[in-house]
């Protein structure tokens, strides 16, 4: 169907973004690789241009390499269960006959358009807070021990904090899904006397499944960089510490540019495999 | 060069270089960064009087969070400069900056009432390198207790001049009552080598602790740290706050002035806030010296904010002059004409310790001279260490290695981990990174 | 509808619905109550909801200390720049890739993505090293840019999507017709492709607005947008809370405004195709 000329044409217009992106990816990307076999840190003064692999055998063996690897996938494997099991119930929810329904629906969506740093900070001082904050209040309410949830809990608040933000987002997706889900096939299960779940299980999930992937691969690329929700709240404090949180601490606060420029490598490398096996999944889907 | 010229060139014709902000026409325009600390805040307010002096020199505020501050100064300054002017940085940065030559000496160029020899030597000693003062103290800072007078009282305790930890931790005790919110002692908890870093740090000094052998090893398998933490603990555990672990300078501070806390342990310049006007509390404050443990030491540090001129700045001259106007002996009067002389920048000027008006409205400025004379960055702890620095150790490592050590001891405060975990883990961390960096 | 639905079931989910959807928006509408308490009465113990007095002093406290137009004005041009700057170069590409698919197109599509995954402080000092190097640091276009470069992947794989959906036949008529390439993109793709694009860029705005790691760290004055504006409040001396909220809601206002208006395009177009 496609001619030889417009093929040409096609290829003429997917050059520039492809262009620009690679000298993106090439430009930083390179430094960053050049920079990770050197022995860079400014504050002492030092610059030596090769020592090998040395930066990298120091970021596997420390300590806080796995320790953030497998904070890093319980971040975002809970984001990821909470804000699609939430965005599943809100978004069938929000196709039900109802009045108000637009205003519902900003409700709903509104956190999306906060910035990271603000509802990490609303939520840290006005509701975490263990003497200022609104939980606090509740739990004198009822009579009991305020929690410290920042200390007790941070995995847990951040979580909290993320899927907030991310859960709009997901049920603005799955909504759309849902509002072209085929309302006469629900009717006739409906009348058959198939039960509320199975109709679920068997016709709307499999309708969603699409949306759902779809949801995954652009949260977890979103979420693998999670950065200001832990800066603001525990600065890296009681085992929050993601890679890209330990990258930022070699890079920037112990000013070894060589050391984090590895982990910076290594942040790549491992969310590219992540995202190969994601794409996977979804490049199944776009063929379809 | 070719690349440039096509990025910029794109730049044009996508018609938004005009987005860049032009340059302004007339004068020069200084760009200051600085903390968004009350007497900051204060400066950036006293805007106009600078402008009225000096017309010619334009002044752009970058006003940040500390911690923002901090990653936007250093990745600036270690990249070769050229965004500020006049930078807000701390005792710690100070000589590490001038020595890899990123400073401008202060030493000459400064207005003619600048009097250099009129600040505190303990305080400009922090700042000096090599006979060269490479930042100008905006106000400095020791540590004390502030204690609530009506709650000792009540208590049935009188706190001494200069108390001792374990009077500190009874007297905590006596005065937490947690049916009526008051904790004891609040201190600080939350992770940072400035928030818990620098109190543990300060603290171990009076218990005969030190970061470092003069061999540069860790000394966190040493029984002085184990006795500064798990004392640290377990008072903090018997009359702290419940969400001491998060709690900084700010969050305690805020406690103090609603009335939740008995005793504070922390910077002297919080004096002015407790007494002021925010300050349920304000004329209930009594003040005291930092705790010692009868070793010699006490556990106070020693700190000033203070304003620097990057070498890559090319406005040096009207840095100078703006540098000169806001930490120069006229700015305490010009503070004191607005908002009164207890709200001047403290510690940094022998003049103000001597000034009759100053010392009738701050009943805290003798105490807070005296912790700051009491100070001994050369000498911190009992016994010989190779480094400089109270609460701080002046190598480049230190930030990055103690902001991790602070999260043990914060873990260990929120009880996630035992004293002997987290001094342990202190241990393992500061040695493997001291080796990196080749000691 | 083709079923009838009961009122009491309607009531139910009318119920059930706004009660998830206030328990979502309370956080916001806290900080808006928050910011018109005094410092005092943002911590008082048991919290005051409607009933206090209610002041504009943190919002005038806040517009005293820092150049709120400024920064709004950096917000928006960033945000708004680098969304159309991206949508030039993502709808050609886009287009070729939905409409003259090759062999290659999909890996091409996948790595552009996989580029999104780029750890931001793992390139952070050879980014600041280049645009010192440019002399573009603290300016606009600068962002701009950087922006455009970090959503570009996200705006391609949007529109592919939505010129998927495009029935083939109708360009091919066109192009019996005699229609050249570019009026075919003119007269025939974009009214169609419409809704697609604009749903692109409301998402990208957002996106851009909200980025606070590049946008903190490559400005100092001439080019900060509000999310170094909220950096300044975060966490003064003493009590704040009522001045960070009024600096939260300055900061939010614009962009949730936006959304609001713009939520039937949003709800309609973000579909990443995932309803087939």
């Amino acid at each position: 169907m496609a001619t030889a000329h417009s093929k040409s044409a096609a290829r003429f217009m997917i050059a520039p973004a492809v262009f620009v992106l690679l000298v993106w990816m090439l430009i930083p990307l390179c430094m960053t690789l050049y920079f990770s076999f050197a022995d860079y840190r400014p504050m002492r003064g030092v610059f030596e241009a090769w020592i090998g692999f040395d930066n990298y055998a120091r970021f596997f063996s420390s300590s806080s390499f796995i320790k953030s690897l497998v904070t890093t996938l319980w971040m975002v494997g809970s984001i990821l269960l909470i804000t699609i099991t939430g965005g599943v119930m809100m978004a069938l929810l929000l196709d039900k006959p109802m009045f108000g329904q637009g205003i519902v629906r900003i409700l709903v969506i509104a956190p999306f358009f906060v910035m990271p740093t603000v509802s990490a900070l609303v939520w840290k001082n006005m509701f975490f807070n263990v003497d200022n904050g609104l939980f606090s209040y509740a739990y004198k309410f009822f009579g009991l021990q305020p929690y410290d949830f920042l200390s007790q809990a941070p995995l847990f608040s951040i979580i909290i904090i993320v899927a907030w933000q991310w859960l709009p987002f997901a049920t603005l997706i799955l909504l759309t899904a849902v509002q072209s889900l085929d309302s006469e096939q629900l009717e006739a299960a409906e009348m058959d006397g198939a039960p509320a779940l199975a109709r679920f299980r068997f016709i709307i999930l499999p309708h969603l499944s699409r949306a759902i992937t779809v949801v995954i691969l652009i949260q977890t690329i979103f979420l693998l960089s999670i950065f200001a929700e832990i800066f603001v709240t525990t600065n890296g404090a009681f085992g929050t510490r993601t890679l890209t949180y330990l990258v930022y601490q070699r890079v920037l606060e112990s000013q070894n540019i060589g050391l984090g420029s590895a982990g910076g490598i290594v942040a790549v490398i491992l969310a590219n495999i992540i995202a190969i096996f994601l794409m996977r999944i979804v490049g199944k889907n776009l063929d379809n | 060069m070719k690349l440039k010229q096509i990025l910029l060139t794109s730049a044009v014709g996508f018609g938004l270089s005009a987005s860049i902000a032009a340059a302004d026409a007339h004068g020069t325009t200084i760009t200051i960064a600085t903390v968004n600390n009350g007497d900051m805040i204060r400066m950036q307010g006293l805007t106009e009087d600078f402008n009225a002096k000096h017309p010619g020199i334009n002044v752009e505020w970058v006003t940040l969070e500390e911690n923002v501050l901090r990653q936007n100064l250093t990745t600036d300054i270690s990249t070769g400069g050229g965004a500020y002017d006049v930078m807000t940085i701390g005792t710690y940065e100070v000589p590490i900056w001038a020595n890899n030559g990123w400073l401008v000496s202060l030493n000459e160029g400064m207005a003619d009432d600048y009097n250099k020899d009129d600040l505190l030597p303990a305080i400009a000693g922090g700042l000096t390198v090599d006979g060269e003062l490479y930042a100008s103290p905006f106000y400095g800072e020791s540590s004390m207790v502030m204690y609530r007078t009506d709650l000792m009282e009540k208590a049935g305790l009188e706190m001494p001049d200069a108390p001792t930890w374990t009077f500190i931790r009874e007297a905590a005790a006596a005065m937490t009552d947690r049916a009526n919110d008051i904790n004891g002692i609040c201190a600080r908890g939350k992770a940072g080598w400035g928030e818990n870093g620098a109190f543990l740090t300060a603290m171990s000094n009076s218990f005969g602790a030190r970061w470092f052998d003069e061999d540069w090893n860790a000394q966190f398998d040493s029984p002085e740290w184990a006795d500064t933490l798990s004392f640290y603990l377990d008072m903090m555990n018997e009359s702290g706050p419940a969400g001491a672990a998060n709690n900084g300078f700010n969050e305690n501070l805020t406690l103090f002035q609603q009335g939740k806390c008995g005793m504070w342990i922390d910077a002297t310049v919080a004096a002015s806030f407790v007494t002021g006007a925010d300050s349920t509390v304000a004329d209930k404050v009594g003040f005291a010296l930092a705790p010692d443990n009868g070793l010699g030491k006490r556990g106070n540090w020693l700190w000033a904010w203070s304003l620097a001129i990057p070498s890559s700045s090319e406005k040096q001259d009207a840095a100078k002059t703006f540098i000169s106007w806001a930490t120069g002996p006229a700015y305490a009067e010009l503070v004191a004409g607005n908002e009164g002389w207890a709200n001047v920048p403290p510690g940094t000027r022998t003049s103000l310790y001597e000034n009759a008006d100053y010392l009738a409205a701050a009943p805290f400025a003798k105490m807070t001279l005296e912790s700051i004379l009491a100070a001994d960055p050369t000498n911190p702890t009992v016994k010989p260490v190779p480094y400089t620095g109270v609460q701080f150790v002046a190598i480049p490592e230190f930030a990055g290695i103690a902001n991790q050590v602070g999260q043990q001891f914060s873990d260990a405060l929120a009880g996630n981990q035992t004293a002997e975990q987290a001094l342990a883990n202190a241990q393992e961390l500061t040695t493997e990174e001291m080796e990196a960096a080749g000691y | 509808m083709a079923r009838a639905i009961t009122p009491q079931k309607k009531v139910m989910w009318t119920a059930l619905a706004w009660a998830f959807g206030l328990l979502m928006f309370f956080p916001i509408l806290w900080t808006f109550l928050t910011s018109f308490k005094t410092e005092a009465a943002a911590i008082s113990d048991p919290p005051v909801w409607l009933f206090f007095d209610w002041t504009l002093e943190n919002y005038a406290a806040v517009q005293e200390r820092s150049n709120y137009p400024k920064a709004l004005m950096n917000s928006i041009i960033i945000a708004v720049g680098s969304t159309l700057l991206g949508i030039l170069i993502a709808v050609p590409a886009a287009w070729a890739m939905a409409f003259v698919p090759g062999r290659k197109t999909k890996d091409i599509l996948l790595w552009m993505l996989s580029t999104k995954m780029l750890p931001a402080v793992g390139v952070l000092y050879p980014l600041v090293l280049l645009a010192k190097w440019l002399g573009v640091m603290d300016s606009r276009i600068l962002l701009i840019v950087v922006l455009m470069l970090i959503n570009l992947p996200i705006i391609v794989w949007m529109l592919y999507t939505y010129f998927r959906e495009i029935p083939g036949e109708i360009l091919e008529a066109a192009r019996m017709d005699g229609a050249g390439l570019r009026s075919e993109i003119i007269y025939v793709l974009t009214p169609m492709a419409l809704p697609g694009i604009a749903s692109t860029v409301l998402l990208n705005i957002i996106l851009a607005w909200n980025e606070a790691f590049w946008t903190i760290l490559l400005t100092t004055v001439n080019a900060a947008p509000l999310t170094a504006f909220i950096a300044s409040f975060s966490a003064p001396e003493g009590l704040f809370y009522a001045k960070l909220s009024a600096a939260s809601m300055m900061a939010i206002a614009p962009i949730l405004i936006m959304g609001w208006f713009s939520q039937k395009q949003l709800v309609r177009g973000l579909t990443f195709g995932a309803v087939k």
